[in-house]
């Protein structure tokens, strides 16, 4: 579903990409690819209609439609909108002006409260600071030892109180804060329902002894529709200050942080990417954001080619294309254009993770387009227009001109004949059909 | 308490807001599209996924023609069916092969309830005087198989350990071989929990079910899927992987004494056919139940029971 989801909204992207214009009806039924993308990443219903609505407004204009390039205005709007809605920078800890900063970690059980403690205190160390963890889980089986396991793996100080009662875990730790001269408190707190009284009560009470300045709610990222509720409740009982999201190692979209962002207006802080207790990093929202859509960076794969290609250039050559002339110098065109991108391999990075172009990854040389446009730059003009007069001697000629060989001329020849047959199939498509794509996919070359 | 009104309290709180909504959607004399839509955002909001939604909404048309007409009662009692129609018919979920001992694998992705799970199953099983035993094979997880002992200590059931970072198979080929050995009904293997995208941890998982067919044969017999019903859709790429990887053929439906649905059981149930067979509704041992389509449906939309609304 997810790889099917990928190719899905990319699809919907190209079919715009490839419109001379858009109308209305045509952003409409993007939006709706973006919608069923919003969904399936476990973004509330509601906010998902809140965003497509301003979404919409702004991708609808006249000045969008009308521009050059409408499509990428459209996914530009989509990612400007989500990135606003998540916050534009990475939010950081505050850190209160007299030590010690206490940070109180809350959550549903099974979010990674416990692991997100480690984590973040050991962030704190590699940050300069001497944080104390605290095992104020007294509630599951073993989770103090877990805590204490992990204190030592990373070598943090640990604070637990066998037997005794969370607020009483607290008033230990700021004594012990004092005495191993911690300036940040961690206070792991046990799961709990946030529609449970009593454990809610717990929190204000341990609160009452030991004031955060920090309260985290941790959110697993695979979380569902209940996000929001979840959010709600637990920024009712206790005021929260922000949120961690957990297990983003996995595959899942971590729509449930877009919910909460928009419902409670508060900030992820820091997101978890790994079982390693380094696997914490500080929140990025516009790499949520691809992941939200499961676009990869193919924005900044657009913005890249929109900064290289000459617009001129890039209509001029589509002419020509539509014209049907595909010879040898619109190859070398095209090729001069993908090169001034940057190099291939790191262009492919940017694509969706898990995107039909994942298997190139890894086996695309760079050197190999060096080569390409030698062999191109030692043909002569009339060989470049008319590649049918291109005979043995000749292959002969610019493989020893290009520093390479008869059978690499051969193989680019080829390359260049599957293309000018496609391109052929294309024009016929079109002219059966008037909305066939006005110019197809990229054609890079096979190399 | 009884264990259904201990689930219905929970899935109460569940639909809290969902009932009442519905019910004031269809008082509140809206029809046609607005019912939909309306019943929609309902359906989206218990996890059920676009898809399902889509397909539940498209039937709920072909039933009740488009919801033009037709009572609110008529359109809710159609959702209602269609949705219990999207689910397996309950099963005894404390079937044992007839030759003992069973073998039990739980398995699943991290935090979703895997180690209280297992304890609870023995606890049940217990409760019905069968004889069993737990494996601690979530040998990763700092402090898991503490977790696990500190359980068969409240529970009187034996935990057979290693130590932590030993071999998870060869914790689970004990457990199996204890069993036999001791001639026990049967043996429950708690997991580490580990996301579905890692390959080398479900290799890991792969070796586990393969060295326990090695202790007993036939092992495992059952291969529980543990779902954290706050889960969204990624719920399904986990069933899907999880599958693929070690034949799971049952699911416990955990945590859902919170507000969240885990509908994407029934996507699970739709794609994979992979049942929900128990559900968890509370931390105390004895909140494990057998799964009831009809009722959870019920819940889920408001009501208590066929035939009332609450």
């Amino acid at each position: 579903m997810f790889e099917a989801l990928t190719e899905k909204l990319q699809a919907t992207f190209r079919r715009l990409r490839s419109r001379g214009r858009l109308t209305e009806a045509d952003v409409r039924e993007a939006l709706r690819d973006v919608r069923m993308a919003l969904l399936e990443a476990d973004v509330n219903f509601k906010v998902v209609k809140d965003f497509l609505a301003r979404v919409e407004a702004r991708a609808v204009g006249q000045e969008v439609l009308a521009s050059l390039t409408p499509e990428q205005e459209v996914i530009r709007a989509v990612r400007d909108e989500l990135i606003a809605l998540l916050g534009e920078r990475p939010e950081r800890l505050k850190l209160a002006a007299t030590p010690p900063t206490v940070i109180y970690l809350v959550g549903l059980q099974g979010s990674g409260k416990t692991t997100t403690a480690a984590k973040v205190a050991r962030w704190l160390v590699n940050q300069g600071h001497r944080p104390l963890l605290v095992a104020a889980d007294v509630t599951r089986p073993a989770a103090v030892d877990q805590l204490q396991r992990l204190a030592q793996t990373i070598g943090v100080a640990v604070w637990s109180q066998p037997e005794s009662p969370a607020v009483e875990v607290v008033r230990g730790a700021y004594q012990r804060s004092r005495q191993v001269a911690a300036d940040v408190i961690v206070v792991d707190t046990a799961g709990r329902l946030h529609i449970d009284p009593a454990l809610m009560e717990e929190l204000r009470r341990m609160e009452a002894v030991l004031p955060a300045h920090e309260r985290l709610l941790v959110v697993d990222a695979m979380t569902g529709q209940d996000a929001v509720r979840v959010a709600e409740t637990f920024a009712q009982a206790v005021p929260l200050t922000g949120f961690v999201l957990t297990k983003l190692d996995g595959d899942a979209r971590g729509g449930a942080a877009l919910s909460i962002r928009a419902v409670t207006g508060l900030p992820v802080k820091f997101m978890a990417t790994g079982e390693k207790l380094d696997a914490l990093e500080v929140f990025q929202p516009d790499r949520l954001a691809s992941r939200i859509l499961g676009m990869g960076d193919v924005l900044s794969l657009i913005e890249r080619a929109e900064a290289a290609l000459d617009r001129q250039d890039s209509e001029r050559l589509a002419q020509r294309l539509d014209a049907g002339d595909f010879t040898l110098e619109e190859f070398k065109a095209l090729i001069a254009q993908v090169k001034r991108m940057g190099p291939l391999s790191k262009l492919v990075d940017l694509l969706p993770q898990m995107g039909p172009l994942q298997k190139v990854k890894g086996q695309i040389d760079d050197r190999s387009l060096v080569r390409v446009e030698a062999i191109l730059n030692s043909m002569t003009r009339a060989e470049l227009r008319r590649p049918d007069i291109i005979n043995g001697s000749r292959r002969r000629r610019i493989a020893l001109g290009s520093g390479t060989t008869v059978q690499e001329v051969n193989r680019l020849l080829r390359q260049y004949e599957e293309m000018r047959k496609l391109m052929r199939q294309w024009k016929g498509m079109k002219k059966r059909n008037a909305k066939a794509p006005r110019f197809p996919l990229p054609p890079f070359p096979n190399l | 308490m009884a264990l259904w009104d201990r689930l219905r309290e929970g899935l109460r709180r569940t639909r809290q807001g969902l009932g009442d909504r519905i019910r004031t959607l269809w008082t509140g004399g809206k029809e046609g599209a607005a019912l939909f839509d309306d019943l929609e955002a309902v359906l989206y909001e218990a996890d059920l996924g676009p898809q399902l939604v889509e397909a539940v909404l498209s039937e709920l048309r072909r039933t009740v023609g488009g919801g033009a007409r037709g009572g609110a009662d008529e359109v809710l009692q159609a959702v209602y069916q269609i949705l219990v129609a999207h689910l397996p018919s309950p099963r005894d979920p404390w079937r044992l092969p007839p030759t003992p001992p069973a073998v039990w694998l739980v398995v699943g992705v991290n935090g979703t309830g895997k180690t209280t799970t297992a304890a609870k199953m023995a606890y049940a099983l217990r409760q019905q005087g069968r004889t069993v035993c737990l494996g601690a094979a979530d040998t990763f997880r700092a402090a898991a198989v503490e977790q696990l002992e500190v359980w068969g200590q409240r529970l009187g059931v034996e935990v057979i350990r290693q130590g932590s970072g030993a071999d998870p198979a060869a914790v689970a080929f004990d457990t199996a071989q204890a069993a036999a050995a001791r001639g026990l009904h049967a043996a429950i293997i708690d997991t580490a929990g580990r996301l579905h995208n890692k390959a080398q941890l479900m290799e890991e998982l792969k070796k586990v079910a393969r060295v326990v067919g090695k202790a007993v044969a036939g092992a495992p017999h059952r291969v529980w899927l543990v779902l954290d019903a706050t889960t969204g859709q990624n719920g399904l790429a986990q069933a899907r992987v999880f599958t693929e990887a070690v034949a799971v053929d049952g699911i416990v439906l955990t945590k859902l004494d919170g507000t969240a649905k885990g509908g994407v059981a029934l996507a699970i149930y739709e794609t994979l056919g992979v049942p929900v067979e128990l559900v968890g509704v509370g931390e105390g041992p004895e909140d494990l139940l057998p799964f009831d389509p009809d009722r959870y449906v019920a819940a889920i939309l408001g009501r208590s029971g066929p035939g009332e609304w609450v």
